[in-house]
Parts: structure tokens; sequence; C-alpha cells
């Protein structure tokens, strides 16, 4: 079953429809309910390596539907620790829970000041309703 | 800007909460609960699919038969009346203007179903060749069209059985229509061909009786998983008919535009061939990717029903075996394929 909308609150945005989960100098990142909705079912999460270092603002990975590919933009900087390898099995649990069991790569942030220049959910919602 | 023709069941898809997307000039569902349930609803049981968009030709006189032998691939002195047939549009170099199927509605009588995005070219080509004692119409602005398909769609819909390529008049909870005994799926079904004004109508009453509403995204897939030529990507006015596998519907016995050159390549043997591939590798082939070996993916998904990537592509032909190791570029990634048998997908015959 896919998700119903939300963003919750205390995740940080970026304007590519990614997400980011701070807990110190580490991060969990995903891409957002808007984004599974504009992609539908996924059907395959190429995922970067474990210790690859990804930037800000450019593709760490992919994702695909039946009809269509999209980068993953990260919302930050840092080194892979984590792949969440049950998504490249089963991708469609990004639908079904974009923000808990759908997140995507855990990295360690090499730049935490970072994260200043992302959204709040307040921006993030007021982005997708100009959009 | 251009603007985007609509179905007259436009308001239905809406209503419905389709995600509508421009096609070939159209605005078209692509999905409404998603590809995969509805690919899955095709398979298993029932669906409908809105394909108004694709054009009606009419060819009508004492010599509309003459005219269609001159130009379509395939033996037209073999359909009888009531009958129907996969056939194609060529041009001088055996190229495939487009790919349709023709129903003899009566001794001198003809309607051709055609691709939306050649529905014009179609017409104009024969408006170009017309001969005296042939008239070609476009009916496209009367007419609507639903496929409805699946294992359950004749049972559903309270028809008889009838076999394939075959049509009649009818009607459905008393809505008339033709019924046609074709289809773009693989399973067992019908296309109703009905008037512009009573399509909400038969739409309606197709859904009461339990179809699933089905986009061009599951079309597509259906498809693919069958290896049914998409015209536009995987046979053009650039390839031909032996080349693309579809040396069937070609009579090179009979005269038609392009048949000396359909000719010389079954003599000689086409240099590539279009071959149906299955991903060995996780990954999505997708329409113009590179295979390394040689040629290029013209068409690719994954496939719901096997759950991996699925493909076809024109490759040297001496690549084309079944069993034959094939790498596609995925991205700049190097992805294992193996040439298949077509069709990729077959239902497991009960015992």
């Amino acid at each position: 079953m896919a998700a119903t909308e939300s963003y919750p609150d205390d995740l940080r945005y970026h304007a590519e429809h990614d997400w980011a989960r701070l807990d110190g100098d580490e991060a969990t990142l995903g891409i957002t309910w808007f984004a599974q909705d504009a992609l539908g079912e996924l059907v395959h999460y190429e995922p970067p390596e474990e210790g690859q270092t990804i930037s800000k603002d450019t593709p760490y990975g992919e994702v695909e539907s039946v009809k269509a590919v999209s980068d993953v933009i990260s919302p930050l900087s840092g080194e892979v620790l984590e792949v969440n390898a049950k998504i490249v099995d089963e991708p469609e649990i990004v639908n079904e829970d974009p923000y808990g069991e759908g997140w995507l790569v855990r990295i360690r942030l090499s730049a935490p000041s970072e994260a200043d220049s992302l959204l709040d959910v307040d921006a993030y919602r007021q982005l997708l309703a100009d959009q | 800007m251009q603007t985007l023709q609509r179905t007259p069941l436009h308001d239905r898809h809406v209503a419905l909460g389709a995600r509508m997307v421009p096609f070939a000039g159209w605005e078209m569902p692509v999905q409404y609960a998603g590809v995969i349930p509805e690919h899955r609803a095709v398979r298993t049981d029932c669906g409908v699919f809105d394909v108004s968009h694709m054009g009606e030709l009419e060819v009508e006189g004492p010599r509309a038969g003459d005219l269609l032998q001159a130009l379509l691939s395939n033996d037209l002195a073999r359909v009888a009346v009531g009958g129907a047939q996969y056939t194609l549009l060529t041009n001088e170099q055996g190229g495939i203007v487009d790919d349709l199927i023709v129903y003899r509605l009566d001794e001198c009588r003809y309607l051709l179903i055609v691709n939306a995005s050649n529905a014009k070219v179609d017409h104009d080509w024969l408006k170009e060749r017309e001969i005296r004692g042939s008239d070609v119409r476009d009916l496209s602005d009367e007419c609507a069209l639903l496929a409805v398909q699946g294992p359950r769609s004749i049972e559903r819909l309270g028809l008889d059985e009838a076999p394939p390529f075959t049509f009649a008049s009818g009607e459905i909870d008393g809505v008339e229509c033709m019924v046609n005994r074709t289809g773009y799926t693989g399973e067992r079904g019908v296309e109703l061909l009905v008037a512009s004004d009573d399509a909400p109508a038969l739409w309606d009453a197709v859904l009461d009786r339990g179809a699933v509403p089905c986009g061009l995204g599951a079309r597509d897939t259906l498809r693919l998983e069958v290896c049914y030529p998409l015209h536009g990507n995987d046979i053009t006015p650039e390839t031909d008919a032996i080349s693309a596998g579809l040396g069937w519907v070609c009579a090179l016995d009979t005269d038609f535009t392009g048949v000396d050159e359909l000719r010389r390549i079954k003599a000689e043997g086409p240099a590539r061939r279009l071959a149906a591939f299955v991903m060995r590798k996780k990954a999505i082939p997708r329409s113009g990717m590179r295979i390394e070996e040689g040629g290029e993916v013209t068409s690719g998904s994954l496939s719901p029903m096997l759950d991996v990537g699925i493909g076809m592509g024109y490759v040297p032909a001496e690549l084309a075996q079944p069993g034959t190791d094939l790498t596609i570029d995925v991205r700049g990634r190097p992805r294992r394929a193996e040439v298949v048998k077509k069709p990729i997908y077959k239902r497991e015959e009960s015992p």
C-alpha cells in the first residue's frame, strides 16, 4: 500500500525532494513522499558503494519506476556508511514508508554546517505549494 | 503551445484519479492505481484501456481491395468478410510506415485501425495513392475504441467465444459496438469500436462488469512481455519487416510496395535482427541504451510478471540466437543480458 502524503517536521529537506534525518555527525537520507508519488511504484534502486564519498546537490544513486528513472540527489556531503540493502531487494518499500523503512543511505557528514542551508518542513511545504 | 486532443472518456479518467500524460498529440491516462496492479489485472482477470487515440480509416469501393493489396504487406485476399489481419504499410525501401489491423467489413469495404502517431501519415499515404474505384476516409473523430483484455474478459462482458482475428457487430448492456477479437496484450480479449457519443456509456458498462481501468503504462509492459513491436520504437520507416521478425506478415509472393527489397533481404539474410532479451543482472534496460556487442535497445522495462528487466533491440544477426550473452550499457554501467526466445512471457500451460 502506498503511504499517504506526509512531511515529518523533524527532517530537513532538499529542493530536489530528498530528506535528511540528522543524528550528530551522521545522517540518514531518503526521498520525500512527493518524489515517490511522482515516480510511481519503485522497481529498482541503484545504490552507491559503501565507503563512497557523496557530495551535496549531486546524484548518489538512482531510483526507477516502470516508466521512469530518477537520480537521487544528496542533501549533504559525506561518506556512505550503510546502504539500505532491503530497498535493493524490495524498492516498493520506499512507496510504503518513505521516511522509515524506506531510507536509502546512512552517511557520516564531512561538512555538518551544510545542514543549515536545508529547508525545514514549512519551507519545503511552501516549495511544493509553489510548484 | 500545442493543444492536446482529448478522448470522449477524458472526464472519466480524471474522475478515476488517472495520471494524464501527453502521448502522440493526445492527453491520455498513463496509469490509475499503478502500472503493476493494472498489468496483473490483465494477466489474471480483465482490464480495460481507452485507446480512442488510435486512428480509424475506411477504404471503400469496388477496387478498395486492389488498392490495399498493393500497399499492405500481408495477403489481403486471405481475409473473408468478418475477418481481420495484422499487416504492415510499407515504403519503397521495405521500411515500415505503420503496423495496423485491417478488418474486412464487406466485399468492398475495409476498416484500418492504425497507430495514433501515424494516423495522419497513413491517411495521406493512402489518399495520395487512391485509384479510381477506391475512396479513403478518416473516421477517427467519430470513433472511440476500448480494449477489454484478460483471461476473464469474454466472460465478464457476457460475450460468446469467437476465434481471434474475427469481428461482429454486437452490444454490451445495450450499447451497440463493433466487437473485434484483437488486442495488444497477448491475452484473450476484444477491442470495442463505438461511436464517440456512446463511449462513456460503454466505459461505464465495462467497469460495472468488473474490468479494471488500465493506462498506457500497463499497455506498454504487457505488449513488451509478449514481444509485440511498438511502432516508433521497435519498427520505423527505417527498419524492415524481415529484420524485425515480421516476415510472417509479408506475403512475398504478392506485389506490394517495397516487396523487391524485402525479397532481397530475405534471400541474403538480414544484417541485424530484433532480439528479445532478459537482464541477468539487476537493471532495467531502456530505449536508446547501447548494446556493447552492437546495436541498441529499442524497448525496455521491468517485466511485472517475471520481476526482471526485459527488452528488445537490434543486434548483429549472429547474436540474435537465444542463449547469446549481451551487455547493455545502463547509464555507464555494463549489465549482462541474455537473448531469449519470443515471447519473453508465456503463461504456463495447464497440463
